[in-house]
């Protein structure tokens, strides 16, 4: 039931796009088309379980016995860009086909600030370890969900006259207020 | 004169936030208020120009491989810095922007003026950027959080000039949208016309 109420509460109630704000960038960046944006939210997936279960062991088992846990931030980013460089060199190895799909996503997961912003909210959050593990993926979810529902709108906005001084960036954000309106619609569901 | 240029660039034309499109996530998350947008842009200024400065310093002794990681770390450090600083002084606003002032590690604009321009400029010229491009940061947080706080709130800086609430949709997450994507297309449409 606890978990339940995490995966829900992660994917609607605090989209982590368009409630708290977190992996705006490429929000913004590759929902113009449909397939990048499943493309991107696969590796986002992926990296960000692997990511948030890496920190949570490091927060644990090595900065707080060291007492160092004031190094939180530059300890989580080095492990997650290290852990980006990792998995695109296994991938690379063991699933060509894996890498051909996610493979020109990955280095941009290091500057996902919903992936440093998960593994920390997991620690001030007090989570325990199969609990961040669903936080984490069930946040990707949701993160992927936004991503998609961005994008085929944008898609369709290809199609209609935008006026001129909204073209681009300003109507995609409008979209997206729009849509974070209607994600509002789920608070108080958990 | 080239100082003046090389300073004033980041404030309107180059703006981060208006025309690079930068550093969305705390430009969208913390500017609740005007108060909150100049604290946090404020801090991301710090970052910026501190770490464009160490940067600058030791262009010539990272080699090239590894300049992004080290970039980082550079980053990192002053953001530990910023971190702790605001905690001991200023607890109320570190509480309030929360766990966007760790996050001002991965802004992009903070690792792309490292990378686009201290690593490639000296110490003096990489200060300026550091600190022209953070101001321009600061104006549009500024600017952002005092829309959503004037129309959601009815308040400016905590001072209050109309009764009850004004658009609380302003104050919650759509607001931040809405006003943003209006704000970039008043911009472009000034821009526009200056040039």
């Amino acid at each position: 039931m606890e978990y339940f109420v995490i995966l829900i509460s992660a994917i609607f109630v605090n989209n982590i796009v368009l409630a708290k704000f977190l992996g705006i960038c490429p929000f913004m960046g590759v929902s113009s088309r449909l397939e990048t944006s499943v493309g991107m939210t696969g590796a986002v997936a992926f990296v960000m379980v692997l990511a948030t279960i890496a920190t949570y062991l490091i927060q644990y088992y090595v900065l707080v016995p060291l007492g160092i846990d004031f190094m939180q931030t530059i300890t989580f980013i080095l492990v997650i860009a290290a852990l980006v460089q990792l998995v695109e060199i296994i991938l690379k190895k063991v699933s060509p086909d894996l890498y051909q799909a996610l493979g020109i996503f990955l280095p941009l997961i290091t500057t996902n600030c919903a992936v440093l912003g998960v593994a920390i909210l997991t620690i001030q959050d007090k989570y325990n370890l199969p609990e961040a593990v669903v936080f984490s993926f069930a946040t990707a979810i949701g993160f992927g969900l936004a991503l998609v529902l961005l994008s085929s709108i944008r898609e369709s906005l290809d199609l209609v006259p935008v006026p001129k001084g909204m073209k681009g960036i300003p109507i995609a954000f409008v979209v997206a207020g729009i849509l974070s309106m209607a994600f509002m619609g789920f608070a108080g569901l958990v | 004169m080239n100082q003046w240029k090389n300073f004033s660039k980041g404030l309107i034309v180059e703006n981060a936030v208006f025309v690079q499109v930068l550093g969305m996530c705390p430009t969208l998350g913390t500017t609740t208020s005007a108060y909150n947008g100049l604290g946090m842009g404020l801090a991301t200024t710090f970052v910026l120009l501190m770490s464009n400065i160490v940067v600058s310093m030791v262009r010539n002794f990272i080699p090239d491989k590894v300049r992004i990681p080290a970039f980082i770390v550079i980053i990192a450090s002053f953001v530990t810095v910023v971190q702790l600083t605001m905690q001991a002084y200023v607890p109320a606003l570190y509480k309030e922007l929360g766990l966007f002032i760790p996050l001002i590690v991965v802004n992009c604009l903070v690792l792309g003026r490292a990378e686009a321009f201290a690593s490639k400029n000296n110490v003096w010229a990489a200060a300026i950027d550091g600190l022209g491009m953070g101001l321009g940061f600061t104006l549009a947080l500024f600017m952002l959080g005092s829309v959503r706080e004037i129309l959601g709130a009815g308040s400016w800086l905590g001072f209050k000039f109309i009764k009850g609430d004004g658009m609380l949709l302003f104050v919650l997450a759509p607001g931040a949208f809405l006003a943003l994507a209006y704000l970039i297309s008043i911009m472009n449409k000034v821009s526009k016309k200056k040039a």
